[in-house]
């Protein structure tokens, strides 16, 4: 059996739901989902491995799952809602998780980055106190080869006490009335 | 109105970040996804290479049918070894320069993997289907697979070669007879093959190149490199195209190990393709393709001997190295040094008389030898040494900690000469050990080893104090291709007092965009937020040798720290002239110019720096900037001290490791959290090395960790959490006293792991394991321990 035997290779056209943008795109059925984003122009989403081993290229979908997309083709992300690390923040308003990656010294090379950022942005949607063995297991399909992971943990441990502040800041400000109500200045 | 005025108007010494923290500059790109690697490159009308592998470590190639890959929709063309020999372009000279490489295989293959044919098509997806579909028809040959079988010569796998041999070259270094001579009269003698297994930076990004020939005929060459200006002189000569009319650009790279240091056959034929089908061409090799073709590392053989009186004084060391050097050798040292730093192996130890001899052999593996996290071999040579150091401490029943003391050179000894020839520039191995030894509460653990001892438990303490080279090189002794090792730097201040930097090195993660800021801005005192740093574009940045070995502290920041030196003595003219002295009277006090004596009268380097351009005063050349080649005298010695801490099971052969706790010294610290961010990177490969990381091959020449799921590298879960701390002891030939520390970590680590290990499994009698130390290894030599126990 050989490889045109065995492979549609006839373009169609799918719809993706990308940070909240419509992306058309003409994929082969057998193109995977990080080759779609990344040609689409998001090279955020990085391949680093031929296995599923690496989770350069974690993306987010419809929220909090975060899924390989060098193991998903691009069709099948139809319907979903995905976000990339392009979605999270920008050089002038980084997330949370951004900042600390920053202020910990969470990276190197930044080839892993946006896999870890967006695996551990789905981790701390399930769980936002996590200890250092849950952010450790959390992460563990996502390799880095710089950074020996110590200071991603302290990272990942920074944006969660961040992200709890805000989180209660905000369930807080919804119990008085909001500035323009007339509360205090 | 008022304006708020800028804090880095005086800079004074407050505000500049030297020996600081500072975050990176960089990572804002990275953390958001704007980095720009060589897979983000997109060129209109780019075609996608694929490359057909060998399944054979061993055979002829009888034929290569393109036929059914041409028929590939979406295929342009297909090029096979009998194409580039046509063309002249079927080798590949070797950065070693005692060999060279087929591009791709003509007449046979020597290692299952290499590059056959390479398939351009439209689409990334057609090109490996039609790789898939070039039929090449093999006839198997035996294989060679161990070193040890090759150097019988009975198979001559290099029939292009005409010395009819495997042996690739014999190197050694010291006095063979004087040697002998102290160990036939030592009174206690140990000696124990160590094994550095095969194993492979594998850097997360993979490696890769995009090429395009402009309307022009100029080569643009995007390229995951460490070198790219090397690499620019290399693809000028293998193809004849002249130099200026290449590009090469090193854009953001993910990783590189030493992986991405040598010229691989893909660049070469991605260059072809671009030149043949007058279009771009991208070429992104898979993880496979990067694990069993792309630069290995190790694979060193060595029977290590060390004689010492009873009390523990050494008194002499030998050394017998078998290397494994695959199907071609390209190995990537310095030429004159074919086995790299290997001469180090005397580590930080006095040994009156040392001789250490290396052969290199060809078999049917995948070529290569890079130094992987390390200087040139330096990584073998420090495991060797501290293993020795350990097997004679346990024959001698005597603390390894107080064997090294005994043995330590001296820090009123330096700069010290060692028995095989290299002059160590400065260092304090006793002070850093005692450190390390305090911290981690050593007595106190060997106390509770013994309590563990008595109870049947193996707990075990493993140190390494390593004394590491660095920083290629001085041209007398390094070179690559020939060019000699200098590094370079080019500063150019803006009339605002913002500037920008180039060198010749290359960051892949090491952070050269804020250290070299960094390195500049105390020079100068101007602020490292406002100094640009590029590299890798060889149009604009000067010629240098690249970043590996860490080379790049001790090289280009020595050439940077020198080049804003000649960019302050230019601008002390200026600061005379607008201080209305004379040059001689203008001194360099806390950042900024003033008349000696006068501190009242002074001006800044901003102030300066827009004078330069605006009133540079009569005489004064406008303008404010420099270059500079920097050739250093000597190497850099950085050293360390390093304790790990482990339990084994001896039920499963499971090890823990508890502690672990390194303390280094590489000089003057520039940003101490980028080193210890480099410790803890270094730390966690070495760990792997250790533990887990290696690239076995089969009897039949199969390569068993072709992916991440044969070969393992550490996840979050497996990497122990690091404690760090350090020394300094400034490198007295350096201009601001650095020595570089990228792979000290990696270098100093896989012994203190092994020896903690041993150090475990003593009380069994058991001296050596070859790394890596995996679960079932450890629990058969425990088992195999217990059975020679029983039936003695
Ligand atoms: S690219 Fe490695 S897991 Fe997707
Ligand atoms: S920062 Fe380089 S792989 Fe993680």
């Amino acid at each position: 059996m050989t490889a045109t035997e065995t492979t549609d290779t006839t373009l169609r056209t799918v719809t993706l739901n990308v940070n909240g943008q419509t992306i058309r795109q003409e994929v082969e059925s057998r193109t995977l989902l990080a080759y779609a984003l990344r040609d689409a122009g998001l090279k955020g989403t990085h391949v680093g491995c031929d296995t599923s081993s690496c989770g350069c290229c974690v993306v987010l979908l419809d929220g909090d799952t975060p899924a390989k997309s060098c193991t998903m083709f691009a069709v099948q992300a139809e319907g979903h809602q995905i976000t990339t690390v392009e979605g999270l923040g920008s050089p002038g308003d980084l997330h949370p998780l951004q900042q600390a990656f920053w202020d910990q010294h969470g990276l190197q090379c930044g080839y892993c980055t946006p896999g870890m950022l967006m695996t551990a942005k789905a981790m701390l949607e399930h769980n936002p106190d996590p200890t250092d063995q849950e952010v450790r297991e959390f992460l563990s399909g996502n390799l880095c080869r710089c950074t020996g992971y110590n200071n991603i943990v302290k990272a990942v441990q920074q944006a969660a006490r961040v992200m709890r502040d805000e989180a209660q800041a905000q369930a807080l400000a919804g119990m008085v009335p909001s500035t323009a109500e007339g509360g205090a200045q | 109105m008022s304006i708020e005025t800028d804090a880095t108007n005086n800079a004074g010494p407050q505000t500049l970040t030297m020996g600081k923290g500072m975050k990176r500059k960089e990572d804002p790109r990275f953390l958001t996804g704007n980095g720009n690697y060589v897979d983000d490159m997109r060129l209109p009308g780019m075609l996608y290479m694929a490359i057909v592998h060998s399944p054979y470590p061993h055979a002829n190639i009888k034929s290569i049918d393109k036929e059914a890959a041409l028929a590939v929709p979406g295929v342009k063309a297909v090029i096979t070894g009998e194409d580039l020999v046509a063309a002249s372009l079927a080798w590949l000279p070797t950065f070693h320069g005692f060999d060279k490489q087929m591009v791709l295989a003509v007449g046979k293959v020597l290692f299952q993997h290499q590059e056959v044919a390479a398939v351009f098509a439209e689409t990334r997806e057609a090109a490996r289907d039609a790789a898939e579909l070039v039929d090449v028809d093999y006839e198997p040959l035996d294989p060679v697979i161990s070193p040890f079988d090759s150097m019988k010569d009975e198979v001559i796998l290099r029939d292009d070669r005409e010395d009819r041999t495997n042996h690739i070259y014999h190197w050694d270094s010291g006095d063979r007879d004087g040697t002998q001579a102290a160990l036939d009269d030592s009174e206690v003698v140990v000696t124990e093959r160590i094994y550095a297994p095969r194993c492979h930076p594998a850097p997360l990004e993979p490696c890769g190149c995009v090429a395009q020939f402009d309307a022009m005929g100029r080569l643009h060459f995007w390229v995951t490199s460490q070198a790219p200006h090397v690499y620019r002189t290399a693809i000028s000569l293998v193809t004849g195209i002249p130099e200026d009319k290449i590009r090469v650009i090193s854009p953001d790279i993910g990783g590189g190990f030493g992986n991405k240091v040598p010229v691989y056959p893909g660049y070469v034929c991605a260059i072809v393709g671009a030149l043949i089908l007058k279009t771009p061409v991208k070429w992104i090799e898979t993880r496979t393709e990067n694990l069993t073709t792309t630069g290995f590392a190790r694979d060193y053989h060595m029977d290590v001997t060390i004689g010492a009186k009873k009390d523990g004084t050494v008194t002499a060391l030998k050394v017998k190295t078998v290397a494994d050097h695959g199907a071609f050798d390209a190995a990537a040292d310095p030429s004159k040094y074919p086995a790299g730093m290997f001469g180090v192996v005397t580590g930080s130890y006095q040994f009156p008389v040392a001789f250490a001899e290396l052969d290199a052999y060809f078999t049917n593996k995948a070529p290569g030898g890079v130094a992987y996290r390390c200087s040139f071999r330096v990584t073998e040579a420090s495991y060797a040494i501290e293993r020795g150091m350990d097997i004679l401490a346990q024959k001698l029943t005597m603390d390894p900690a107080e064997l090294r003391r005994k043995n330590f050179v001296r820090k009123d000894q330096f700069p010290y000469d060692s028995a095989l020839g290299f002059t160590y520039d400065s260092g304090d191995y006793e002070g850093t050990m005692d450190k390390a030894l305090n911290q981690i509460g050593y007595a106190e653990l060997r106390r509770e080893q013994a309590e563990k001892r008595a109870r049947g438990e193996y707990m075990g303490i493993g140190i390494s104090t390593f004394t590491e080279v660095v920083g290629a090189g001085p041209s007398k002794h390094f070179d690559i291709l020939g060019i000699k090792m200098f590094d370079s730097a080019e500063i150019r201040i803006h009339p605002t007092g913002t500037g920008i930097i180039r060198t010749g090195t290359k960051s892949q993660g090491q952070g050269h965009e804020t250290t070299w800021a960094q390195i500049v801005a105390e020079e100068l005192g101007l602020d490292p937020q406002n100094l640009l740093v590029e590299e890798g574009d060889t149009d604009t940045a000067p010629y240098g040798l690249g970043t590996y070995a860490s080379r790049s502290t001790p090289v280009a920041g020595a050439a940077l720290a020198l080049a804003a030196r000649r960019v302050r003595e230019k601008a002390r003219k200026v600061a005379a002239h607008l201080l209305e002295a004379a040059p001689e009277d203008i001194e360099w006090v806390e950042h900024r110019f003033q008349v000696m004596g006068v501190p009242s009268r002074s001006v800044t380097m901003k102030e300066v720096a827009f004078a330069a351009y605006t009133n540079p005063g009569e005489g004064n050349e406008p303008g404010l900037e420099a270059s500079l080649y920097y050739d250093p005298p000597n190497m850099t010695f950085p050293h360390g001290a390093y304790i790990a801490v482990v339990d084994v099971d001896a039920e499963t052969g499971e090890v823990k490791v508890r502690r672990f706790l390194a303390i280094d010294d590489c000089g003057t610290v520039i940003n101490p959290m980028i080193v210890e961010g480099q410790v803890h990177g270094g730390l966690t490969e070495g760990f792997a090395i250790a533990f887990m990381q290696e690239i076995p091959y089969d009897e039949q020449g199969n390569n068993m960790a072709p992916n991440f799921m044969e070969y393992l590298i550490p996840t979050s879960v497996e990497a122990p959490v690091w404690e760090t701390g350090s020394t300094v002891t400034p490198s007295p030939h350096h201009p601001i006293g650095a020595k570089g520390v990228g792979e000290s970590p990696n270098v100093g680590s896989p012994a203190a792991f092994v020896n903690a290990v041993m150090d475990a499994l003593a009380p069994l009698g058991v001296t050596h394991i070859d790394m890596p130390l995996t679960r079932e290894k450890v629990w058969r030599a425990i088992r195999n321990a217990e059975a020679a126990a029983a039936s003695d």
